[in-house]
């Protein structure tokens, strides 16, 4: 593996990083290698869920994923959300992304693509959890523009709109 | 770069026989904010977290084998969950849900953070910790293994392979004081263990000290003052009595996250109350 | 994605039809953000850029002997090291008071004042360059204590008292009047951090003549490019100051960070620069709210009416001087609280330590008084023997009243109708069943019955936009053409929603959903003001709303002689024109040929400044907010669950329901984070937190529901669409409400906000364990 470009799998594509040097995070390959800049980076110390990708099907925060360690896993960011879920309604924004519209979830935004994440990866889990457990869920993840309430709306609204459409997701 | 992505244990004592200074690394989550912050060298990385032997957990009659690269996540629930319960409350209260998905009890071990949560319950259940190198594997007991503050018993060239824990028969509490309801760094912690068939108590305190703290005189009051038959009573006083001990145990320092004197009170009314919940019937005489 | 693209666009179409007033428009900018696509500062990139880094003062006072920066140009990758003596232009900058070094000049005043700049090909390199950059430091005794701030030898030429207020309101002998009752109190609020989540982020792009593109997360355009421009030596239209996506703002962005070092870094070099802090970085890198001492005298009659109340308010500024003056106005003319308060004397105080500099924060110096106000109000009501919400209301300020400025209320202020809404709102708090929903969360530290509940009430008084006579403008553009409104305005969006707001305004004014918002530059448009202070819907909002009044007064006076009718006779309705003699209803783009342009330039009524007596209409405008929280406590070891937040607000009218609710509830959050956690803990001059693994701001396991039982509306004269601006007021009664309700949980006093836990659980010992808990 050494000295080797790494591959990644990012939303499905496949890409060869050899530039990267040592010590770089999955999120610093993502934002400054592949031009992937959804996942931001508010802590770079796992304290704020800005970075939250999916690597594997594991929700981590890609600033704290050593770039190098991740070679030859598939990534989801936020930038793969909405052909993973709009894919299947023909939906432009997954309904998660629709959900932060139209409830209000979004200020700022800055926090906006590692709580879609986060909830993401909840529902596909727990497709209809209660309020405290979607507060646990997104613990990790700082918000200073909304107070959560807006975001609680949202998963609210997801979790309704899969139970009215009959699916569990 | 320099990774190596270990795919077998055998590969990472190679790969550490050749570059002892390597960086172990598996889920990051500690190492990876020293990196970020340019204050840790990453040149020499050997990555462990898809080394099947330190992937899963084995039960052994009355003992736990848990894999080194076993996350919080894993511990938090299922079998480790219902064989080791204070691990899995303490595993739960790491970081959040994102932390716990990578961080692992190994390297829990190997930062040996003061405030490393599950660090007092392995500490009560006297664990051991299985160390590797390309030349031999050695057991180290948990209080060898954690010798201060971010240092611990590895060698250059070692690796930690899992860490052993009993099985017991009894109630196991654990409790962590913080200034946020969730995503914190320990100011206090306690576990509390009870070995019904061993009839001991153990006690373990976090954050109080550069390692973790057994609250030995309180954990031999309580087991003689128990009621071992049935009720598993503790009465009042005694149950008072070892919350003290337990305070004078602690050895505490003031720092940004709470005062010396504070985390002394809390870990004394933590004794109290992980008392009360263990044994339902202790204190009843209040 | 390249510099042209990092500008806030909102060209894409949202909705159906026109945006309304009143209506739950969409973001424009929401698409974007939930896709990730959405350039904030941190985003940006350009091809041929480098990275800038800072190197800061480890120290919070000390000589700079030397500084060697041939060691970090000797790095390879390395491409420019600046210091002081690279500054072409004036050494210092300030909102205020230009006193704040661009690069410190042979002294630093706080630990983290920028030392040098570098530029390098990685941030690696960066670091390594940093690193290697050699300062001779001889450290000195740094000012650290406010107290003493005033007689110590001055740490700055400017001195060490940045501003005092002396206000003096009514007969000055009222509390000599026998019979009255008489409370006292000294309070504190620790240093709270903006913590906004998108980094202090920029890019310089020098253009090839000399001057300098500086793409930036900022909240006042123009005052940014005012005083970069001095600092490079530049005339002001050689720097174009645009903006790029902000994550949050809160008041940090109004001063300048890393805006001179980028485009000096770009000037140098010949290259873009990219420059963004780390987390760390950052709580070095903006200042912070205030930590204030405020002691209190309330006076009043048996009956409870208020006859005097006396405050001295010490405000630590930190090392330079940022909007300290103007915070400290605020603290001052707002002690009291939104009651009529006959005879006052505050005198506030805000002073210069080496200390982290101290500056804008929502709420703006209201929150530190209005917990200290609304502390004493319970205590006077409990000497009293009166129930709290009856005092509160005995004395509550109505239109006509006369505040402690001697300024009389000309507008709207319904004081009473949200004291009355809030308190009387049921409370949908239940008792926690889950341990993870009780204090202490995750640890599961606390058993039902280990919990004690409070309740509070507490109201919050501010004013609305700049004051004392400060020429508070913006400007705003409507074009009309193919059909398109196109609106220019240097108006910073921050996430409040004025992106939002336009399309709602152009929607009313013009009937149309075709709405282009041009991105916010220094180089296309006059000064919007910043946004802050509650002021840009007023102000901005009232700009766009002028300059499309009179994009549709010029576009239907030209139909009007086209179609021979007058002007009056028309309208436009749904993007159409409506009430042409010949029946016929054209689209805008078919009655727009030539463009329709309009350009105005909108301002508040005057204010003038405090007299020496800190008396005079320094204001413009106020609002009021109520707050009640109920806690849980955890007594034992002083841990607290909010569990729930109830609001009243005075907002004029409401624009967008749903953005005002986001704004409700997230000015909550962070005055709920103030009451019980956050703090920029400061050890002689160090800051010991600068991460946010210790500095703590709210999860969602900490936020409690906010329910709103009242948005009062009762239109502001003067106020385009009568709105009042809405952002600061929810942070402002909040912390005083959460840290009332702690009180009310345990009987404790509680004079300091963030409540720590020891303050409850050792609270009367003195370091020892209190007596043991009944088990």
């Amino acid at each position: 593996m050494s000295d080797e470009a790494l591959s990644l799998t990012v939303n499905g594509q496949a890409h060869q990083v050899s530039d990267a040097l040592p010590g770089e995070s999955l999120l610093f390959v993502l934002r400054e290698r592949l031009g992937l800049a959804g996942s931001k980076n508010a802590c770079e110390e796992g304290e704020c869920g800005s970075c939250t990708v999916r690597v594997d099907d594991r929700l981590v925060c890609s600033c704290l994923v050593l770039a190098a360690a991740a070679a030859g896993c598939s990534v989801t960011t936020v930038e793969g959300l909405a052909q993973e879920g709009g894919a299947a309604t023909g939906a432009d924004l997954a309904d998660v992304q629709q959900a932060f519209l139209d409830s209000g979830a979004v200020q700022c935004g800055f926090c906006t693509p590692g709580l879609l994440m986060a909830i993401d990866d909840l529902l596909d889990r727990e497709p209809d959890p209660d309020e405290l457990v979607v507060r646990e869920a997104i613990s990790g993840n700082l918000c200073r523009c909304t107070g959560y309430g807006r975001i609680l709306a949202a998963v609210e609204m997801v979790a309704a709109g899969r139970r009215d459409a009959g699916g569990t997701s | 770069m320099t990774a190596t992505i270990a795919h077998t244990l055998d590969d990472a004592c190679a790969a550490l026989a050749l570059r002892p200074d390597a960086v172990v690394l598996a889920g990051g989550t500690d190492l990876m904010v020293e990196a970020n912050r340019g204050a840790r060298d990453m040149a020499d990385v050997v990555v462990v977290d898809r080394v099947p032997e330190l992937r899963g957990w084995t039960r052994d009659g009355d003992v736990l084998r848990i894999g080194a690269a076993v996350t919080c996540a894993e511990m938090s629930g299922g079998e480790p969950a219902a064989l080791v319960p204070a691990l899995a409350q303490a595993a739960r209260t790491v970081g959040s849900p994102q932390i716990r998905n990578a961080a692992t009890i190994g390297g829990n071990l190997g930062t040996a953070s003061p405030a490393g949560d599950t660090l007092p319950v392995l500490a009560a259940l006297d664990a051991v910790v299985e160390v590797r190198s390309a030349t031999g594997t050695r057991d180290v007991p948990l209080d060898e293994f954690l010798i201060g503050v971010k240092t611990t018993a590895l060698l250059p060239g070692e690796l930690i392979v899992a860490v052993r824990v009993p099985v017991l028969d009894g109630p196991q509490e654990f409790l962590k004081v913080g200034t946020r309801n969730a995503m914190v760094i320990s100011v206090a912690s306690l576990v509390l263990v009870v070995d019904r068939v061993g009839r001991t108590v153990r006690i373990a305190l976090g954050s109080v000290g550069p390692t973790p703290v057994r609250a030995t005189e309180a954990e031999v009051v309580a087991a003689d003052r128990l009621d071992w038959s049935g009720r598993e009573s503790l009465d009042a006083g005694s149950a008072e009595r070892v919350a003290e001990l337990v305070a004078e145990a602690a050895r505490p320092i003031d720092d940004h996250r709470g005062t010396a004197a504070y985390r002394r009170h809390a870990v004394g009314v933590l004794a109290r109350r992980a008392l009360r919940r263990a044994l339902p019937n202790a204190g009843e005489a209040a | 994605m390249s510099p042209t693209d990092v500008a806030v666009r909102s060209r894409d179409r949202v909705g159906a039809g026109p945006a309304r007033i009143g209506e739950d428009a969409p973001r424009p900018d929401g698409v974007p953000k939930v896709t990730g696509d959405f350039a904030f500062s941190s985003d940006l990139w350009h091809a041929d850029m480098l990275w800038g880094g800072t190197l800061r003062s480890p120290h919070p006072a000390a000589r700079i002997s030397r500084i060697d920066v041939a060691p970090a140009l000797a790095i390879t990758g390395v491409h420019a090291v600046l210091t002081h003596e690279d500054v072409p232009g004036s050494q210092t900058y300030g909102l205020e008071h230009p006193d704040q070094p661009v690069l410190a000049v042979d002294v630093v005043r706080y630990q983290g004042e920028p030392v040098a700049v570098v530029a390098a090909d990685h941030p690696a390199t960066v670091r390594r360059a940093l690193e290697a950059i050699v300062v001779g430091y001889e450290p000195t005794e740094p000012l650290v204590d406010p107290e003493v701030a005033e007689t110590a030898p001055p740490i700055h030429p400017d001195g060490n008292v940045i501003r005092r207020i002396h206000l003096r309101h009514g007969d000055q002998q009222a509390a000599e009047r026998p019979g009255l009752v008489s409370v006292e109190g000294t309070y504190e609020v620790g240093m709270q951090d903006q913590a906004f989540l998108g980094p202090e982020s920029g890019l310089a792009v020098p253009d090839g003549n000399g001057g300098v593109d500086l793409h930036v997360a900022t909240q006042w355009l123009h005052v940014d490019r005012d005083q970069v421009a001095a600092c490079l030596g530049l005339p002001v239209d050689d720097v174009r100051i645009t903006l790029a996506g902000v994550g949050g703002a809160f008041g940090a962005r109004e001063d300048l960070s890393l805006h001179v070092h980028l485009c000096l870094l770009a000037l140098r070099t010949g290259r873009p620069v990219k420059m963004s802090y780390s987390r760390d970085e950052s709580f070095y890198g903006h200042v912070h709210r205030h930590p204030a001492r405020m002691w209190y005298r309330h006076h009043a009659t048996p009956d409870g009416d208020l006859v005097r109340v006396e405050a001295r308010l010490l405000f630590d500024g930190g090392a330079y001087a940022s909007t300290s003056a103007a915070v400290l106005a605020n603290a001052t003319c707002f002690a009291a609280g939104p009651y009529r308060v006959p005879s006052a004397e505050v005198v506030g105080t805000a002073v210069r330590t080496d200390n982290p500099p101290c500056g804008a924060m929502r709420g703006f110096g209201a929150v530190q008084t209005c917990f200290a106000h609304e502390a004493q109000m319970d205590r006077l009501a409990d000497a009293l023997g009166m129930d709290r919400v009856s005092l509160r209301r005995r004395n509550a300020l109505a239109p006509g009243d006369v505040l402690i400025t001697g300024q009389r209320i000309t507008g709207t202020l319904p004081v009473v109708e949200v004291l009355d809404a809030c308190a009387g709102h049921p409370s949908a708090a239940v008792a926690p069943v889950e341990p993870m929903a009780r204090p202490g969360g995750a640890g599961r530290t606390a058993d039902a019955d280990h919990i004690v509940r409070g309740e509070a009430l507490a109201l919050g008084f501010k004013n609305l936009m700049f004051s004392e006579g400060f020429d508070d403008s913006s400007e705003a553009r409507c074009v009309i053409h193919d059909g398109v409104a196109t609106i220019t305005s240097a108006c910073v969006e921050v996430g409040q929603g004025f992106v939002t707001l336009v399309r709602q305004i152009v929607g009313e004014v013009l009937g149309t959903a075709e709405v282009v918002l041009e991105p916010a530059s220094t180089a296309d448009i006059g000064s919007a003001g910043s946004t802050s202070a509650s002021r840009q819907t007023w102000m901005s909002g009232g700009a766009v709303q002028l300059a499309c009044e009179a994009a549709r007064g010029e576009l239907l006076a030209r139909l009007a002689v086209i179609h021979g009718t007058a002007p009056v006779d028309l309208d436009l309705v749904d993007g159409r024109v409506v009430g042409l003699p010949d029946g016929l209803s054209p689209t805008l783009a078919e009655a727009t040929g030539e463009p329709v342009e309009a350009t105005v330039v909108h301002r508040h009524a005057p204010t003038v400044p405090l007299d020496a007596d800190g008396q005079g209409d320094a204001h413009v405008s106020f609002a009021v907010s109520a707050h009640r929280a109920i806690v849980d406590v955890d007594p034992d070891l002083g841990l607290v669950k909010v569990v729930e937040l109830t609001t009243a607000q005075d907002v004029g009218r409401i624009l967008n329901p749903r953005q005002a609710l986001g704004q409700l509830e997230g000015g909550a959050a962070q005055g709920v984070g103030l009451a019980v956690m956050e703090e920029v803990r400061v050890d002689e001059g160090r800051i010991r937190n600068a991460s946010f693994t210790d500095y703590l701001i709210p999860t969602a396991l900490d936020m409690p529901p906010v329910e709103v039982a009242a948005l009062v509306e009762q239109p502001e004269p003067g106020a385009p669409f009568g709105a009042k601006g809405i952002g600061e007021s929810p942070t402002i009664s909040s912390t005083a409400a959460v840290a009332g309700a702690i009180r009310a949980a345990t009987g404790h006093d509680l004079p300091r906000v963030p409540v720590r836990p020891e303050d409850i659980a050792l609270h009367g010992t003195s370091g020892d364990p209190p007596p043991e808990e009944a088990a």
